[in-house]
């Protein structure tokens, strides 16, 4: 029960078959790597499990402990405990990066409780500096103006606040240079625990050098061809990715 | 159906807080309609001198006679029925200066709103009109000792001429417009303030113009002027019960600020969505003075409100800052007028709009610099969002420069809360109503630090209540 389970996803946009025949199964506690090629869906995979309803859903579960999310709001989803790093995080002028996490804190929290203003604070210092975001930072609006890699160290704070139960990162290595892809590495392993499951969505294996991933899959046109440890990811950085193609793409599962 | 499709549907405009009514009951009325008898009686019962009534009885033909303004305004305007109204209505001429004093619906009236309650809390004096008349009207009395005088149109006209005749209807001629003709004949309450040379308020003073009666017309009058030196700021809020016909509300309000004083001049409107809000609102800055006018338009079903600064002395300063939110069925026509008439003088606008569902936001703005003038800057920025596809903004800036060294400079901006953005609120746990509410107090946020604290929060409020209340 423990875990994050998609069985028999098929999802569409505009009538086009992206994710066809998608399963995967993500046990609390273990790190999972979804690399690929540009086009095979894995950001519509991201998405869909994050309820954005510009897609269609033809078939297939999404369940979360259990529990189905597919065709809950956005928000639902968020409190059933998924987390989602956007590949791109949207700029929201005005709102200030503490107000802003203060009130998807409150947000999660039951009717009537509220949060400890000194508390939050504390906490929001200590994981800033974790994360090497100059405290100034908490007065700026949201993602407006930053830089790739501080909008991307961004989202693991907000990760690292919100401590969800699975945590989905898109091409949260894209736009980071060495040093900014360390930290967010950091911060990323700091929350690895036996309560939490991390879907890492890839392109390149240079972020898998820092966050370690137990599982390591292939996804070719829609859904997973082929899986192994973190030696496959190795051994796709210096192959690329013809010779799974080559392989497995084509011939009977 | 996309979320912000469904939102559109959901949107309604609150009016919650202010859509209660007691029943009418007047000692005095006017009877519904227009004439030259409607004036005299209103004359009569407020024992005006005979230079009041020759004022009103002019500004009545004046009235007649000007067509509806065509340029600058909404085809809405032709379903006021001005032989539907009725001009006059209230209990008696005299405030209590008491809220022991005043009649019971009326102080539950204005229990409800909160008005005592902010009085003990922040204010330095409150007037508080119900219908025609203030119901109350009290100022601290250190003030009082100091020579502030903070009374109704009729008392100030009545009890000190000398002060208030000779800049009555000069800010704002009764034939500026055909609505500043229509408060001129018919004009009640309000607030006539002065402030001695050298006093400076450290409270802000305020009014509350509350509509109670059906099928009414609100016209108060304005009038405050700060003598050299001085400093105010005045407030102003205004509620009423939403009616299946059309209210009006038309006031005039004239600001004067002497050389080196300064005048604050802030307004919260949440109108119910019934009434027509047609406002002039004109200030008149001396040498080296200052008006400064915070204009905040929640409610109403059309307003129409370009507050302006006539910048006269040298050095004079003038500001509008503005937010408007237009929800379902609302226009919001607002903007501000700039006249600069000496050198050296500088104006700012800032005008921030937010358009709901189907509803309409307009910025107009007028900015003179004539010819013979030196070193004079204006810098105007007027951002709209808008919520929906079917959301409406429009920006008619006119501004005319000539002369030496005199700067203007023009921002516009127009943006949407994106279906993206909503998402990305959502997926940190935000409902859509939440997202919404963060997305247009971030909007307008940096201008709220402007705003005195207790009134950026009550401001906070009443969006969080219409972007709330706007999804199921």
């Amino acid at each position: 029960m423990n875990t994050l389970e998609i069985k028999n996803l098929n999802v569409s946009i505009d009538g086009q078959a992206i994710l066809k025949d998608f399963s995967l199964t993500i046990p609390k506690g273990e790190v999972h790597a979804l690399m690929g090629p540009n086009g095979t869906g894995k950001s519509t995979l991201a998405k869909v499990m994050a309820g954005h309803e510009d897609y269609t859903v033809e078939s297939g579960e999404i369940l979360l402990d259990g529990e189905s999310i597919l065709g809950k709001e956005a928000d639902e989803i968020s409190h059933a405990g998924l987390f989602l790093a956007f590949q791109y995080p949207m700029e929201i002028p005005g709102v200030s990066i503490a107000n802003f996490i203060r009130a998807a804190r409150q947000a999660h929290l039951p009717e009537g409780e509220e949060i400890n203003a000194v508390e939050y604070y504390k906490e929001l210092y200590a994981k800033m500096d974790s994360l090497k975001i100059d405290r100034k930072f908490t007065a700026r609006s949201l993602n407006e103006g930053f830089s790739g890699g501080e909008k991307k160290r961004c989202e693991i704070l907000q990760m690292a606040m919100l401590a969800p139960q699975y945590c989905v990162m898109d091409e949260t290595d894209s736009g980071l240079d060495i040093d900014a892809l360390r930290i967010v590495s950091e911060g990323v392993n700091l929350m690895r625990s036996d309560e939490r499951g991390f879907l890492i969505i890839t392109h390149y294996q240079r972020l898998l050098d820092y966050i370690v991933p137990d599982v390591v899959h292939v996804m070719f046109d829609g859904h997973i061809v082929h899986s192994g440890d973190k030696e496959l990811a190795k051994e796709l950085e210096t192959k690329g990715y013809d010779w799974v193609e080559e392989e497995f793409v084509g011939a009977p599962a | 159906m996309s979320n912000l499709e469904l939102q559109e549907e959901a949107i309604h405009v609150d009016t919650e807080k202010g859509n209660f009514k007691y029943p009418e009951n007047y000692e005095f009325d006017a009877g519904v309609g227009l004439n030259e008898d409607t004036v005299r009686y209103i004359s009569k019962v407020k024992n005006e001198d005979p230079w009041i009534l020759d004022f009103r009885l002019k500004a009545l033909e004046v009235f007649n006679k000007k067509p509806m303004p065509t340029n600058w305004a909404d085809k809405d305007l032709e379903n006021i029925h001005f032989d539907k109204i009725r001009y006059y209505l209230s209990k008696g001429q005299v405030p209590a200066r008491s809220w022991d004093d005043v009649p019971d619906d009326v102080k539950e009236t204005f229990e409800r709103l909160g008005i005592p309650e902010q009085e003990r809390k922040f204010l330095a004096g409150v007037e508080a009109q119900f219908d025609s008349e203030a119901s109350y009207s009290h100022m601290k009395e250190d003030l009082e000792k100091e020579g502030v005088i903070f009374v109704g149109s009729s008392e100030g006209l009545a009890k000190y001429p000398e002060i208030f005749k000779p800049y009555f209807g000069k800010v704002i001629p009764t034939a500026d417009n055909k609505f500043s003709a229509l408060n001129s004949a018919t004009f009640s309450g309000g607030s006539f303030i002065y402030v001695p040379k050298g006093v400076k308020l450290k409270q802000p003073l305020q009014a509350y113009f509350r509509i109670n009666a059906e099928n009414f017309g609100q016209f108060e009058r304005t009038l405050i002027i700060a003598d050299e030196g001085s400093e105010i700021t005045y407030m102003e809020g205004c509620t009423a019960p939403k009616f299946e016909t059309a209210t009006l509300h038309s006031a005039v309000v004239e600001l004067v600020a002497l050389k080196n004083a300064k005048i604050q001049y802030i307004t919260v409107q949440n109108w119910s969505s019934n009434v027509f809000n047609l406002v002039t609102k004109r200030g008149m800055a001396d040498e080296g003075a200052e008006v400064k006018w915070i204009d905040c338009n929640i409610g109403s079903r059309l307003t129409i409100k370009y507050p302006g600064v006539v910048l006269k002395g040298k050095g004079a300063r003038g500001e509008v800052l503005s937010i408007a939110l237009a929800n379902d069925g609302q226009h919001q026509d607002t903007g501000a007028k700039m006249m600069h008439l000496a050198d050296n003088t500088t104006s700012n606008i800032i005008s921030k709009s937010i358009s709901i569902g189907k509803g309409r936001s307009t910025y107009r703005g007028q900015v003179h610099m004539p010819k013979h003038l030196k070193n004079c800057k204006n810098n105007t920025e007027c951002d709209a969002l808008l919520i929906s596809t079917n959301s409406r903004t429009d920006t008619y800036p006119a501004i005319t420069t000539r002369g030496l060294n005199n700067t203007v400079q023009h921002e516009a901006s127009v943006s949407k809360v994106s279906a993206e953005q909503i998402f990305y609120m959502m997926q940190r746990g935000l409902s859509e109503g939440e997202a919404m509410s963060l997305a247009v107090n971030g909007f307008v946020n940096e201008l709220m630090k402007a705003f005195p604290m207790e009134y950026s929060v009550e401001l906070k409020r009443l969006i969080d209540m219409e972007m709330e209340g706007s999804v199921g």
